[in-house]
């Protein structure tokens, strides 16, 4: 049975202009112990999508459809009060900035004693060698006289380290991680890559990992969404998004990459920019800036269909199957 | 005569990190200086593109300040089109040679004027037109150069993506005539399918217009694509530099071996790896001899007491001694 289940998740910000659509019926599921990546431009509804599952919405923004259940309970209905313990003990949060995800007035190994004994039953001494212990995972030098320090006496790639323990100190099923590595230059990038999946192996926690990076996605993730003005455009396996993409999106956008490997003339470009959310287009919201256009697209909005070992919301693969 | 744009010999700078002088003096402290680029020389040929390519703090957008005198070098000198470059900036003909674009299109471009105003900014500060028809008719053709219309003139900043307002910047600098262009980030604050218009743009523009282009980036896949030559930096120097494909298919130096692994690509899927440990140091309090040595894998006493000089070797110029004594 899938960990997380998201159905149908609509998310709306009423405005003095009407009501905006950010997320449009979007379903995925995610399994535990695996990574689904979650990619898109800026402005596509990945980090709105992982805010509405943790319950972190701001408001005036709200769910306004659809369901996301955890271990098959709702988790979408419940109260602030009741979602409080879910958060942190069910699902962690990493974030992109980790500045401002730590508290600069308290010492790191106060934060995380504090976090585990809000959800474990652990004793200040149980809770403070735990903390060193998560640390010291974590790869932190010299944890047990570091577990002293305050966030400013770290740098960045440190301060995203104590992040991530803080996000899985009180052991949660699934990890919601926003821009993990953003802020972080490339080789500790990739040591922050490789941390988070040794322990969510090791621990079997399940990840969404949301990015707008496709080469963090390559390397990180089981299965990838990519996600396009509030809906998904293609989720399927990693392999098959990333290197046989089927919808026209995410095959632009895997072009427009520049790549390490080989060097082209010319960047393939995908023309136009994404639309506004006052002004999603009728039918497929890709299509002003899709080369394969045809009637259908103008009018219809299309569902995933099934095209290959991915699912596509692109009419091509409607026409491609057999009509029924 | 060769046709260097821009040449660095042995360029140094320094800041003044010092605390105020009544601070200093109380508590004894001596002076503290940051040295944000050392002993870097370069020379960028006509029509190429000489990338720089380095974590945050390696010094590469000081150079980018130091090439359009933004900065003056404490030590060293740069010259452009074969005169020194404050003579450069003090003569009006030359100077409108050179412009520069910058990272972030929400912070470059003054949101009070209007977009005709600022891509004629140049136009108006160098007098390069009088009429008011002839600017009005320069500015929509260099719109349109960048894939805009003449018609955008009439709006403001904020009425556009960044991606265009990246356009908006390089019209602005493009109004000079300019031969040669420092661009810091160009692409770093766009989405990739933005990112790749703009990166198609900028090479059309060099074919177009025989443009020499010095790039500053921190993503080695961008400026592969970019780049003829290609400079990377740690800690203020230049430990490798050559031609970019030469440094891709067979980088040498241990740093540029180590951002190549480290770097996540789409070739990589399923694959795992090794990362390298450790993190850049701060230039406050740089190492003493090689400055990488605490991250390289081939250091020895030598690399840990005595800089390494840049060797020569093939068409590559390296600063390294396990590659000199030929340990690696």
């Amino acid at each position: 049975m899938p960990l997380l289940e998201v159905e149908n998740l609509i998310v709306e910000f009423p405005t003095r202009r009407g009501l905006l659509r950010a997320i449009d019926e979007v379903s995925f599921t995610i399994d535990p112990g695996e990574v689904l990546g979650v990619v898109g431009e800026s402005g596509a509804g990945k980090s709105l999508t992982g805010a509405a599952i943790i319950g972190l919405l701001e408001p005036p923004g709200r769910i306004a459809g659809g369901q996301i259940r955890l271990n098959g309970a709702r988790i979408d209905t419940l109260s602030p009060e009741r979602m409080r313990p879910i958060r942190g003990r069910q699902i962690g949060a990493i974030f992109q900035d980790p500045l401002t995800t730590l508290n600069p007035l308290y010492s790191i190994g106060r934060q995380l004693v504090e976090t585990m004994q809000t959800h474990l039953p652990l004793s200040d001494r149980d809770a403070r060698e735990r903390a060193i212990q998560w640390l010291e995972d974590v790869g932190i030098p010299a944890a047990r006289h570091r577990i002293g320090a305050f966030p400013h006496e770290f740098s960045g790639g440190m301060r995203q380290r104590v992040v991530i323990a803080l996000a899985l100190c009180a052991e949660p099923r699934l990890i919601i991680a926003d821009e993990p590595t953003t802020a972080l230059d490339v080789s500790i990038q990739a040591q922050i890559i490789a941390l988070l999946k040794r322990i969510t192996r090791e621990h079997g926690t399940a990840v969404m990992l949301v990015t707008h990076d496709m080469g963090v996605i390559a390397e990180t993730a089981d299965r990838v969404a990519v996600m396009y003005a509030g809906r998904i455009a293609e989720i399927g396996p990693v392999r098959d998004v990333v290197l046989t993409p089927a919808h026209p999106y995410s095959e632009g956008l895997m072009g427009s990459i520049p790549s390490l490997e080989h060097r082209v003339d010319r960047l393939r470009q995908i023309d136009g920019a994404m639309p506004r959310l006052t002004a999603i287009p009728q039918g497929c919201a890709f299509n002003p800036r899709c080369p394969k256009t045809f009637a259908r697209c103008m009018t219809e909005r299309p569902a995933l269909l099934p095209a290959g070992p991915t699912r596509s919301a692109c009419w091509l693969h409607a026409e491609a199957a057999p009509h029924v | 005569m060769s046709d260097i744009v821009l040449q660095a010999s042995a360029v140094t700078r320094d800041f003044d990190i010092s605390r105020p002088l009544l601070q200093r003096v109380l508590s004894g402290e001596p002076k503290r200086t940051l040295r944000a680029v050392d002993d870097v020389s370069f020379a960028i040929e006509r029509g190429t593109t000489l990338s720089l390519v380095g974590e945050s703090g390696c010094g590469k957008s000081t150079i980018a300040r130091l090439a359009v005198g933004l900065y003056r070098p404490s030590t060293g000198d740069i010259s452009f089109e074969g005169h020194p470059l404050s003579a450069a900036r003090a003569q009006a003909s030359l100077r409108r040679k050179m412009n520069m674009i910058f990272q972030d299109p929400y912070a470059s471009l003054n949101p009070r004027w209007r977009v005709r105003d600022i891509v004629a900014e140049p136009i108006r500060a160098f007098a390069i037109l009088a009429s008011q028809k002839d600017i009005t008719d320069r500015v929509g053709q260099l719109l349109s150069q960048v894939g805009l219309s003449p018609a955008d003139g009439e709006k403001y900043p904020h009425e556009f993506s960044g991606g265009q307002r990246q356009r908006i910047s390089i019209a602005r600098a493009l109004s000079s005539e300019p031969d040669f262009l420092v661009c810091d980030e160009p692409t770093s604050a766009l989405d990739v399918s933005v990112q790749a218009q703009i990166l198609n743009l900028m090479r059309d523009l060099q074919q177009r217009l025989g443009l020499t282009y010095l790039f500053i980036s921190h993503n080695l896949a961008v400026v592969r694509h970019m780049s003829d030559r290609l400079g990377v930096m740690y800690l203020g120097r230049i430990v490798e530099l050559g031609a970019g494909e030469t440094l891709f298919r067979a980088p040498r130096h241990p740093y540029m071996r180590l951002l190549l692994e480290a770097i996540p690509d789409l070739a990589m899927v399923g694959r795992t790896r090794t990362p390298v440990g450790g993190e850049v140091p701060s230039p406050i309090n740089p190492p003493s001899g090689c400055p990488f040595h605490p991250r390289c894998p081939l250091a020895n006493d030598r690399c840990r007491t005595e800089k390494p000089i840049h060797t020569l070797i093939e068409t590559t110029e390296i600063a390294c001694h396990a590659i000199a004594e030929g340990r690696a």
